[in-house]
């Protein structure tokens, strides 16, 4: 690891603040994506900057049928919440299928989104059941969120706060996880949401996507045949070591199906 | 650049530890505490032999940076029990032949008594799913959650007797 100067701001006022100061400054949520990449050096910040001293960034509430989730929640505490499990438990199914133990006692939603690495479950969360994302600065709708590989829509030190996500009639998660580091090779959401349905589908491409075809088929008729003559191009897909991009298309196809039959 | 100073509780001491702001928790354990049971296989958050509990949760201690263990409660494989009484999970391991080795053994055993704690060791298959942060190159596993499943009884059995 290259050497960094290391903080622990108690505020975010503070934290925007060593930010602006700093040369190279990166946040520091659970450190389960940005650790790793330290160790690797392929990341050199001048600065480090841990938010997890910041109260305002931590807790769960469900007001008003809206699920508001701090950046700092770990993916355990999502997966094993009673007011995630009452207001989704499609969301509580995907933070509980990340990683494994340890990784979701550290990593954070905030984090997760913040990175959007493409094969995280997170992402297909946010577009599938159509969260806002709350910064420091603005709110960010779900839909604009997520940019390209690894990146968004979030400026220079701009901080993720929290996440609202609406009441979902009904929703369902089904990947097909890799079988080492349980990332999704393609993860699906599929959900209705007052008279529409979204897919999402990470995993699949070099950035989380909604599937309009699959979300065109399924408004007329919510059901796995609707997906019968459906197909998703592998040429807009990746290819690499874990899967092909017709393998991708495949599953992607088969994931829906699940997601579907899990409603 | 500067040292931290870093305030944390470890097996139930207090330590105030300076460290270079790159350390991460496993080199403050082991470099500068001497506390070596906790090992170190990857490095790279992949195999779980770093396991200890920080704030009474299992977590890869390579993967966390010394400073952000500030006020942390932080248990290692020292910090459960002692030759002379050994935790229900290391007799467990032992009973059950549950290590060959002995390398993943230390991280094993952490990450089976945050298992057991949180009530996800009642079948074999919970068991299986909940240490798949943790990788053992020797045993192939069979005996390892045997003995996880052994002291999930045991551990159940010595709370009922204190509850
Ligand atoms: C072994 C292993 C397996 C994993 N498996 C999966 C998996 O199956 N599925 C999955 O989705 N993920 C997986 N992950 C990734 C894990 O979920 C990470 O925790 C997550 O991607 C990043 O969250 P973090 O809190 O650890 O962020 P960090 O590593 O602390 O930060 C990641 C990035 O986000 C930025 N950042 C953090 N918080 C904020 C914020 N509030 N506002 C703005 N920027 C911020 C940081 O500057 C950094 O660039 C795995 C990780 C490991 C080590
Ligand atoms: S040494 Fe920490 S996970 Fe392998
Ligand atoms: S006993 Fe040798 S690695 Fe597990």
């Amino acid at each position: 690891m290259y050497q960094f100067n290391y903080h622990q701001p108690q505020t975010i006022e503070e934290a925007r603040s060593l930010y602006n100061k700093s040369e190279d400054g990166l946040y520091l949520a659970g450190g389960h994506t940005l650790i790793p990449s330290l160790r690797q050096r392929l990341s050199s910040p001048s600065d480090v900057i841990d938010l997890s001293s910041i109260a305002a960034l931590t807790g769960i509430e469900r007001q008003g049928g809206v699920l508001r989730i701090g950046a700092l929640t770990t993916h355990d505490s999502v997966a094993t919440s009673e007011a995630v499990l009452g207001h989704c438990s499609a969301l509580a199914t995907l933070a509980s299928g990340i990683g494994d133990a340890q990784v979701r006692n550290r990593g954070t939603i905030g984090g997760s989104i913040a990175n959007n690495d493409p094969a995280a479950d997170y992402p297909a969360a946010i577009l599938g059941l159509n969260a806002t994302v709350h910064t420091d600065q603005r709110d960010i709708q779900g839909d604009n969120f997520f940019s390209g590989m690894f990146e968004t829509s979030l400026w220079a030190g701009e901080m993720v706060v929290g996440i609202s996500f609406p009441s979902v009639t009904a929703a369902s998660y089904v990947k097909f996880p890799n079988p080492a580091s349980r990332y999704a090779t393609v993860g699906v959401m599929v959900a209705r949401i007052d008279d529409g349905v979204r897919v999402a589908i990470t995993g699949a491409a070099s950035c989380v996507f909604r599937a309009s075809a699959m979300e065109d088929a399924l408004s007329s008729k919510l059901s796995e045949n609707s997906l019968d003559n459906v197909a998703i191009d592998p040429d807009t897909l990746m290819s690499d070591i874990h899967a092909s991009a017709e393998y991708r298309a495949h599953l992607c196809g088969v994931m829906a199906r699940k997601a579907v039959a899990g409603l | 650049m500067a040292n931290i100073s870093v305030n944390l509780i470890v097996n139930g001491k207090a330590v105030t530890q300076e460290c270079p702001a790159n350390s991460t928790l496993v080199d403050l354990l082991r470099d500068q505490l001497q506390l070596t049971g906790t090992h170190v296989g990857c490095d790279t958050s992949q195999c779980g032999s770093c396991t200890v509990h920080f704030n009474g949760r299992a977590v890869k201690a390579c993967t966390v940076l010394a400073g952000q263990a500030e006020g942390a409660d932080v248990v290692t494989i020292e910090g459960i029990g002692s030759r002379e009484s050994l935790h229900p999970m290391q007799s467990a391991f032992r009973e059950c032949h549950g290590l060959q080795c002995g390398f993943c053994t230390p991280g094993m055993i952490m990450a089976g008594i945050d298992l057991v704690n949180r009530g996800d060791a009642s079948d074999e298959a919970s068991i299986r799913s909940g240490l798949e942060g943790n990788i053992c190159r020797c045993t192939g596993y069979h005996n390892i959650v045997k003995a996880v499943a052994s002291a999930a009884v045991e551990m159940g059995v010595k709370e009922e007797a204190e509850g």
